[in-house]
Parts: C-alpha cells; structure tokens; sequence
C-alpha cells in the first residue's frame, strides 16, 4: 500500500531534481538582480533592492531595447503568421505534390538558427552574396544589408521569417485539415462566396490554432537570441540589441552581472504573463484533439 | 477556374523558390572554390570540387600565409556526443515520469510537469548566467556532463509533454489485466505501457535530438573551443582569419545535414513535436 502511493513520486523523482536544478540558478538571478554587482569591481558589490530596476526604467538603453524587441517580436510573427496562413490554404487539399510541398518546407525550419544567419550573411556579403548581386541588377546599390542601421532589422526580419514561418504553417494546415467538413459541404451547396466562406467558416473555426501557433511564436520571439547574436551581435550601434543580446553583452563584456540579471527578471517576467495567457490556450487545444483521437 | 490553378501554381513556386533557395545555394558553394564563388555574375554551372570537404575532414588547410590546422570534425563529434547522450538522459528521466503524470493524479506531478513547461518558454539566459558562475564553483565548467545537464532544459520539457499525451491515450485496462495475472507493475510498465506508447516516444527522441543539435546558446556561454557543438564552432569559423568561403559553406552543410535527414525521416510526428503535442498532425 504504502508503495503503491510512492510510486508517483519515485517515478519523477529524477525529473525533480532537474526542475529544482533550473529554479535554483533562477532564484539566484533574481537576487543579483538586487545587488549592484560588478565582476571587475568585487569590491563595490552592494545589495540595492529595486535600485537596478529603477535605473533601467531612466536608462535611455534599456528603452531601446524595448522598443527594439517589440518590433523584431510584432513584426516576425505578424508576417509569419500572415504567410504562413496564406501558404496552409494554399495545400489544404491532400494531394501527393501539396504533402511534398509541405515536407520540403519543413527544412529551413530544422535548420538551427544560428546556422541559418551564417548562410544568410554568406548569401548578402557584399563582395559575392547572390543577394546583393541579384538586387543591385534591379537598380539597388550599396544596400548594405545587415550591416547598416537603416536595414539590419529588416535582414534579421528576413531570417526569422524563412526560418519560422514554416512552423506557422505546419501548425496551421494540421488545424485546417482537423476541421469537420460539414459545414464547408452545406456553404458549398447553398453556393456561399469563397471569400465569405473564408471569413465567416474557416477563420473563425481556425482561430484557436491561430491564437496558440501566434502566441507560441510571440514567446519564442520577443527572446530571440541565436538569430540576430549569429548576425550583427546587436549591431551596429545598438540598432539590433535585443533584450537577451543586450543581457548577454552587459554580462560578458562589461561583466555587469547586476544590470544583465535585473533585464532578464524584466523579460522572464514579460514572458511569464505571456506563457500563462499561452498554458491556458494550449491546453484547451490539447484537450480537443486529444479527446477526438 | 484555370486562372485560379495557374495562379495557385506560381504562389506555390514563389514560396517553395524562397524557403529551398538558400539550402540549394549553400550546397552549390559548397563544391566551388574560392575563384568561382568570387566570380560575378554568379556562376550555376562549373567544375564542382570536393577540396573543401577535404580541407574540413583532413583538418589541414594551405592557405597563403601559410598552414591552418581546423578543429571543424571535432566540432561535429561534440554535436554527435551532446546530443546523443542529452536525449538518452531526458528519456530515462522523462520517460517514467511521464508515465506517472499520465497515471496518477497527484499535485507534485502537475507542478512539476508545468514549472518544466513553463520554462521551456523562460529566457535561457536567465538560468544560463548565473549557471556560468555556479559551473566554475562546482568544476563542472566546460564539462560535457555539466553541458549534458543544461541540455536537460530543451530536452525534458520536449518529452515529458509528447510522451505524457500517448501514455494518456493508451487505456490503462490492459496494464490492469496484465497485473491482474500476477505480474508486477514494473513488467506492466516496461512490457505493455512503454511498447504501447513506443511511437511517442520515439517522436519525442528524434524531436528532441533535432533540437538539442540545433541549440546555440548553451554551448556558447557553457563550453570552451574543444567542447563546443557545430552551432557554436561554425561561427566562430566565420570570424577566423585565412578561412576560405567554400569551406564555411561545406562546414554549414555538414552542420545542418543531420537534422535535415533526421526531420525528413520523421516529419510525421514533427506537427505533434513541434507544438507539444497540443496539435496531432
């Protein structure tokens, strides 16, 4: 008897230890995060409370950041989403050539990103890149790609999108092919217009995946580190300077350990409202097609 | 209607253009040299060479100024052993665990189960940092086993949430049978649970495998040159000096090769993988 309520616990046990193994450095994080504490300065190391906190919301820095990761997070999942829905309707059917389409697709997504940025940055090196060879035969010259202010954000933006958007619509065409084909037979029979079909059958019956696949990406991407520390390290200038880039700078170039732990308490605590709005969704989701299968 | 076709056609030509072309083209530099990767306009058709592949492997490269030895293979095989022994671990953890989150209701299990969820969507760097000053107090800086446990962060969560999903869908009335014969729990779970949940599991390994093998972060904050994975060690082959361009692009094709074929050979279960299980593909 008594084993028998044991076992539970014996059973995941070892992945407790993990789980206390991953809380025990995120407790410490959040205490530097309470200390002036400097690598290079032992010395000066002081606990301040909210002290760090306070000076990032007056550091002009820190705003950049912010504003920096809002737009790489709203306008990568914006457009995945928008292209990634667009390439699911596009295979609905199940035809032998759309599943090829649609397993090919699947490569850039398997491609580690940080990998991803490196073949991109051969393919718009200024000397050969095809790239910038194929937009200066249109009339573009010196477009200088990722390493000018003006466009590195829309480079990254470019990577994350051939990376990414296959996940978008993977997620999308499962959730299109799992709807029931009822009611598209009855709108097809009364002759419903395409685009009000669209609007009024599919969308509305696809906005769960939707919301899940979006709010999934948006968690992935407001911390998007590999793509953009593989690109420009957040440059030039601090055009790129992503919240985790930033941290990651702050901690091993100016060995800032203070600063660099109150800035990812800040993002932890943005991803955390996120991932909760996120768990709630997802397991609705989970519920649903697990209880159809 | 046959506009529609034509239409549905080029979008589709557009789309498959955009996400195969810098894999295709990648592969083509791959077997050029430096001349006629140089070469403006680009060049589609030339004599393709395996010199670069060659340089990688042999580890030795003749460059103008002079001899360059390559750690590149070394890179590789650190992929390999991560990997590998990353998945291995998380299955052994994740594997009874996820058992026990799908056959017994108990509150530790949900708590557990969701901290490792939720922290599959917390900054890495958060753990990650102060990780890298605990790693030096504990010797476990730039050790494969203390990269092995990081990995565990990718890994579990990946697991334990696919592998959870299949235990549930499986009726728990044959395992009772089965026991009801007089046999232990520990037979019913290795030879009827775990073979009947076998597809998940799998997925969930191949799934976790890919990522593992696709994470940068860990082994650049964690690892020195000589523990650092293909993500970590190809970049840093990019800023070294005397590196030709063809090799890079060898070095990134044999860097993504594995995952590529791996994600091919089980794109069934990718939907499934890729959203937690939450979406059956």
């Amino acid at each position: 008897m008594f084993l028998r309520r044991a076992l539970p616990y014996v059973l995941s046990l070892p992945a407790l230890l993990v789980c206390i193994g991953i809380l025990v450095p995120f407790f410490t994080a959040a205490y530097y995060s309470l200390q002036r504490y400097n690598l290079a300065m032992p010395g000066s190391r002081e606990f301040v409370w909210f002290g760090q906190y306070l000076d990032l919301l007056s550091d002009p820095d820190f705003w950049v950041t912010v504003r920096v990761s809002a737009t790489y997070a709203i306008t990568t999942v914006g457009l995945e989403l928008l292209l990634g829905l667009g390439i699911a309707l596009l295979l609905h059917e199940r035809t032998r050539f759309n599943n090829i389409v649609s397993i090919a697709l699947l490569l850039p997504l398997m491609t580690a990103p940080a990998i991803a940025s490196l073949m991109w940055k051969l393919m718009t090196n200024p000397n050969f890149g095809v790239l910038s060879w194929l937009i200066a035969q249109v009339g573009i010259h010196d477009f200088r790609w990722a390493s000018a202010p003006g466009s590195a954000m829309f480079t990254v933006v470019l990577v994350d999108i051939w990376v990414y958007t296959p996940f978008m619509m993977v997620l999308l065409l499962a959730g299109l092919r799992s709807l029931p084909p009822q009611p598209f037979e009855a709108a097809r029979l009364d002759g419903v217009a395409p685009h009000f079909v669209f609007f009024r059958i599919t969308l509305p019956m696809l906005a769960p995946y939707i919301v899940t696949a979006t709010l999934f990406r948006l968690l992935d991407s407001i911390q998007q580190f590999d793509i953009v520390y593989a690109m420009t390290q957040g440059g030039p200038g601090d055009s790129l300077m992503l919240f985790q880039v930033r941290a990651y700078l702050d901690f091993f170039q100016y060995t800032n350990v203070g600063t660099s732990a109150a800035l990812m308490v800040v993002l932890w605590a943005i991803t955390y409202l996120l991932s909760h709005v996120f768990i709630k969704q997802w397991l609705r989701l989970r519920e649903r097609t697990h209880g159809n299968s | 209607m046959a506009i529609a076709k034509i239409l549905r056609a080029l979008a589709l030509s557009l789309v498959l253009a955009f996400f195969l072309f810098p894999i295709v083209w990648i592969l083509l530099m791959s077997f050029q040299t430096n001349e006629e990767i140089l070469r403006l306009p680009p060049s589609t058709f030339f004599r393709p060479t395996l010199g670069n592949y060659i340089a990688l492997i042999s580890g030795h490269l003749e460059t103008a100024a002079g001899e360059l030895d390559i750690t590149f293979l070394h890179n590789l095989w650190n992929s390999i052993l991560l990997s590998t022994s990353s998945v291995a671990l998380a299955l052994l953890l994740g594997v009874p665990a996820a058992y026990a989150f799908a056959r017994f209701r108990f509150r530790l299990g949900e708590d557990i189960a969701f901290t490792m969820l939720s922290f599959r969507f917390a900054p890495p760097l958060l753990v990650l940092l102060p990780l890298s000053l605990y790693f030096q107090d504990l010797g476990l800086n730039d050790t494969y086993l203390g990269l092995i446990w990081v990995y565990q962060l990718i890994c579990l969560p990946l697991i334990l949430w696919i592998v959870r999903g299949y235990f549930e869908d499986a009726s728990p009335d044959i395992e009772y049978a089965y026991r009801i014969d007089g046999h232990s729990w520990w037979r019913a779970f290795t030879r009827i649970a775990v073979p009947l949940a076998g597809p998940g599991i799998a997925a969930a390994g191949l799934l976790s495998f890919i990522f593992a093998w696709n994470n940068f972060v860990f082994a650049l904050i964690l690892a020195s040159a000589d523990k650092q994975p293909v993500t970590v060690g190809a970049l840093a082959f990019v800023t070294a000096s005397g590196i030709q361009y063809g090799q890079i692009a060898a070095a990134i094709v044999l860097s993504i090769l594995p995952t590529l074929a791996l994600a091919l050979y089980a794109q069934r279960w990718l939907v499934e993988g890729l959203s937690l299980g939450a979406v059956k593909g």
